[in-house]
């Protein structure tokens, strides 16, 4: 069975994502302590799903994802400020359109 | 004598009171803290399986007698769990390792009363089985990991089977109120429920590199109200608050 070096005190981190009824997208839950990948599965349904939240979950190594640095945050995300054109609001919703 | 039912029903639901208030003395005491949820999750699991098979119970004897009346105003002898429910938690390994014999024991017991005509029961042996088949896959893959780990681990595992497995011979046991649910249709019995029991731990104790004692199995009588001096030490604990506030709700 793959396994992740367990030598240290404590166990990986792994990152949770659970998917909410209704085919919404997974979304982060939450993080949890697993010597291998059958055993964070089962601690994230333990942790996170108890009370009907989730139809599926994803679990990944949390040194697996990359993550963009806080240092990064100006010039990574400030520019989308002051362009409002990005962001289609300006459109009245058709009245076909129940849903939106 | 009881109707056959109540009996029957009073020893599947003891099983799972008994087992659910044992796993559930790890709440705040479980090795990490996802374990430690887990555990309370089967408990929970567990003793709701309890409150409504021996609900189920009190109805069918018809003398007013709910699950609470039932858990918290019987003595050890008026109860009919297996022996096996009732012994300490152990640590650990023995915990995990009495959840998986006992689960992979139930995974089976359990489609008797599904197959069986009583409404009632069939429907709440089929949530039971739901929720089975989670604590199996659960326990099975700790007693993997304990068995196939360190020096420690499997050494621990290996003493919690040794320790249980006498006791198992109980689970098999047919007596006159298997007989008689089984008769009435309520209970489909399978002949064959001991070696597909002994099939399915087989193979996964095999996996865990553990092997299955040769003892010879125990004296029991868990069914008939004879119990371990366990049980009357853990029901104290468990009833002690309903008997000192009878009829006190929150």
């Amino acid at each position: 069975m793959a396994t992740t070096d367990t030598s240290a005190s404590e166990w990986p981190l792994w990152e949770v994502f659970t998917q909410p009824p209704g085919g919404k997208p997974h979304e982060h839950a939450g993080s949890v302590h697993a010597p291998d990948a059958e055993i964070a599965l089962q601690n994230a349904r333990d942790v996170y799903t108890r009370r009907g939240e989730a139809v599926s979950i994803w679990v990944v190594p949390s040194v697996l994802i990359s993550a963009s640095a806080p240092g990064d945050a100006g010039p990574w995300f400030d520019p989308g400020n002051d362009k409002p054109y990005r962001h289609p609001q300006f459109y009245k919703t058709p009245r076909g359109v129940k849903v939106f | 004598m009881p109707a056959p039912l109540f009996e029957y029903l009073l020893r599947i639901g003891d099983d799972r009171l008994v087992l659910g208030h044992r796993n559930s003395e790890w709440c705040g005491h479980g090795p990490i803290l996802e374990e430690d949820i887990a555990l309370a999750n089967i408990s929970l699991d567990l003793i709701g399986q309890a409150q409504l098979l021996l609900n189920l119970a009190g109805q069918l004897e018809g003398q007013g007698r709910d699950a609470d009346t039932l858990a918290y105003w019987r003595d050890d002898v008026q109860f009919r769990n297996l022996q096996m429910a009732e012994l300490p938690k152990g640590d650990f390994a023995f915990t995990m390792m009495r959840q998986f014999l006992f689960s992979a024991w139930a995974n089976l017991q359990l489609e008797g009363p599904i197959q069986g005509n009583h409404e009632d029961l069939k429907g709440i042996a089929a949530k039971a089985h739901k929720e089975n088949r989670y604590h199996l896959r659960h326990a099975s893959e700790w007693v993997i990991r304990m068995g196939d780990g360190t020096e420690e681990s499997h050494r621990r595992a290996q003493a919690a089977l040794d320790e249980l497995w006498p006791w198992t011979g109980e689970m098999f046991q047919q007596d006159d109120v298997d007989r008689a649910v089984a008769e009435q249709g309520a209970v489909v019995v399978a002949a064959d429920l001991e070696p597909r029991w002994r099939a399915a731990v087989t193979d996964l104790l095999g996996r865990a590199r553990l092997t299955i004692p040769t003892a010879p199995m125990r004296m029991t009588g868990g069914r008939k109200g004879r119990h371990t001096e366990y049980l009357g030490r853990m029901l104290a604990e468990m009833q002690i608050v309903a008997r000192s506030h009878p009829g006190a709700t929150w």
